[in-house]
């Protein structure tokens, strides 16, 4: 079935299905914004978009919304199921509420802000995206990050940074604690730049001094048997 | 991947509804587990009426109609069959049962052998009024299974897909005050009806499950060295068996699932109800999806939001996810 579109450019998930909002999403004459109507947890919205197009969906979604995304901006009007914006490459996508596990997933770049809370290994594996979150994360966050940054303006769960390699990582709140070969660092001019800038184009009003920076140790990039025990 | 399911309703004026939007739910949630499917309901009026007590059946080798005939014949009170392929539900009123067995010198032992277990929770009934039904339809149908005891609960399991499982169930006339369903992806054991959540191997009990545990051989040894039999292979009737084990010696349910963290390794979301409560607990590494929503007219809980989406005032629910090897308990008021 064809997707619906109405004048406000309005696809309707539940009438038309997710595979004809997508297809709608990625044809050639798509225009400039879209917005998605009745989501209800839908999988896969939005997922794959190549070009400078503005989506809002209005209301929650399920898995992997937004996942690859490409120069789009998409902005979900709810909370976001499992694996939001995973493997980004650029763009925006924006969460007004929560999102589930693995949001931002091995993302290589782009900006995922995350207005609410996130839950376990927010930034699994991120190669580079920056990942703000209003909120908390939960356990596991930023595990094996290799480049990036993640900026957490809540609490933290166990083992933030597990293996990490080279994301940074800003925590505003507490952090329950710190994976193998994550430690703490100091917070340099540089550093603190950074974040302010992360900070205003996320739309956040916070102070980036309120911040705890972490980042590798570096212990774990080769083996070495004295680190046995932290493998 | 299997899916989860469960609606533990606190206003009253919906318990007519409960079938239907559980039966939302569960089609929700076929794609994970698409060949077979289980459900429970609490206090459907038909299924088990109030003041009799239900066990529900698998593979009875008789037929319903004359199973009923011949326990009511062996018992001297009238017994119901209500055959629901391929489940049965059989009840009888717990006054009659009640008389019957006070009448007998011989006493039932325990359905499924499962340490003694005292009322847990219905208003005027104790676990004896169905081991005594059990113990005649062990009599007269020793192969057939039993996937359910306790008054007020049914359960009702088969394979196939799950929404028409629960079409042909009924399971959208059904009412209550609270459902649990499963769609199952098989890991652990082979697709039947019997391999089906929820286990329910206790009193008004009933456990689903997504995941699989790692060393429920081990804890399974154990249980059966303290003279716990099993029905199944299945991974999660060991998980079941324990915490009707923990609710038999006297833990509540949420010291029971504690311990049930303490003591499983593996991937799981659990959901566990009982004759008066719903609670969730998820594993520490928490991989398994589980979603809450709460209102001051239900709770419910599901693998995704998309279950949710059709609960009258989802919209103002307070909506989260469960926290790892934390215990989460609702209590009937």
């Amino acid at each position: 079935m064809a997707a619906i579109v109405s004048e406000r450019t309005v696809l309707d998930v539940a009438e038309s299905g997710t595979r004809a909002v997508n297809s709608a999403l990625m044809a050639a004459d798509v225009p400039a914004a879209v917005t998605l109507a009745n989501p209800r947890g839908a999988h896969a919205l939005a997922c794959g978009l190549d070009r400078d197009i503005a989506v809002t969906v209005e209301g929650h979604v399920g898995y992997y919304c937004a996942g690859m995304n490409q120069h789009a901006t998409v902005t979900i009007d709810g909370s976001a199921g499992v694996g939001v914006a995973e493997n980004m490459m650029s763009g925006t996508v924006r969460v007004r509420g929560d999102a589930s596990q693995s949001a931002g997933a091995t993302a290589h770049g782009g900006l995922l802000v995350i207005e609410g809370n996130a839950g376990a290994r927010c930034g699994i594996s991120m190669k580079g995206v920056d990942i703000v979150v209003g909120g908390n994360i939960g356990h596991m966050s930023a595990f094996m990050g290799q480049a990036g940054r993640l900026v957490v303006l809540g609490d933290a769960g166990e083992a933030l940074g597990d293996s990490l390699y080279e994301a940074r990582i800003y925590v505003r709140g507490k952090v329950a604690s710190l994976g193998a070969d994550c430690v703490r660092k100091p917070m340099r001019p540089e550093h603190l730049t950074e974040l302010r800038d992360l900070l205003t184009t996320a739309g956040f009003d916070a102070d980036p001094a309120d911040f705890t920076r972490y980042g590798s140790a570096r212990h774990l990039y080769h083996f070495h048997v004295d680190n046995a025990a932290a493998y | 991947m299997c899916g989860i399911v469960g609606l533990h309703l606190r206003d009253p004026a919906l318990y007519p509804q409960l079938g239907t939007l559980l039966t939302g739910m569960l089609d929700q949630m076929c794609d994970r587990g698409p060949d077979s499917a289980g459900m429970a309901v609490y206090g459907d009026p038909v299924w088990s009426p109030p003041g009799t007590v239900t066990v529900t059946l698998l593979d009875s080798p008789v037929p319903a109609a004359q199973l009923a005939e011949k326990l009511t014949a062996a018992m001297g009170v009238p017994v119901t069959a209500i055959d629901l392929n391929p489940t049965i539900l059989l009840h009888a009123e717990v006054a009659s049962l009640q008389s019957a067995t006070l009448s007998s010198s011989r006493r039932a032992s325990r359905p499924g052998s499962t340490p003694a277990q005292q009322d847990s929770g219905a208003a005027g009934t104790s676990a004896g009024e169905a081991d005594a039904l059990v113990q005649a339809i062990r009599s007269i149908a020793p192969s057939a299974r039993v996937i359910g005891f306790g008054p007020g609960l049914a359960v009702l399991k088969g394979v196939g897909n799950p929404t028409t499982l629960a079409n042909g169930f009924g399971l959208p006339q059904a009412q209550g005050w609270q459902g649990v369903a499963h769609t199952r992806m098989a890991t652990e054991s082979a697709v039947t009806a019997e391999g089906s959540h929820p286990f329910s191997v206790g009193p008004g009990q009933c456990l689903v499950h997504n995941g699989s545990f790692s060393n429920h051989m081990s804890i399974k040894h154990e249980l059966q060295r303290a003279g716990i039999e099993f029905d199944s292979e299945n991974d999660t009737e060991v998980g079941a068996r324990f915490v009707a084990q923990q609710l038999a010696q006297g833990a509540d349910l949420e010291k029971a699932l504690l311990l049930l963290n303490d003591v499983f390794d593996g991937f799981y979301t659990l959901l566990v109800s009982t004759s008066d409560s719903f609670a969730v607990v998820r594993d520490a590494i928490a991989c398994k999806p589980a979603i809450i929503a709460e209102t001051d007219r239900w709770v419910a809980m599901a693998s995704e939001y998309r279950a949710l989406a059709d609960l009258p005032g989802v919209e103002q629910a307070r909506i989260f996810e469960p926290e790892p090897e934390e215990v989460y308990v609702w209590r009937r008021s």
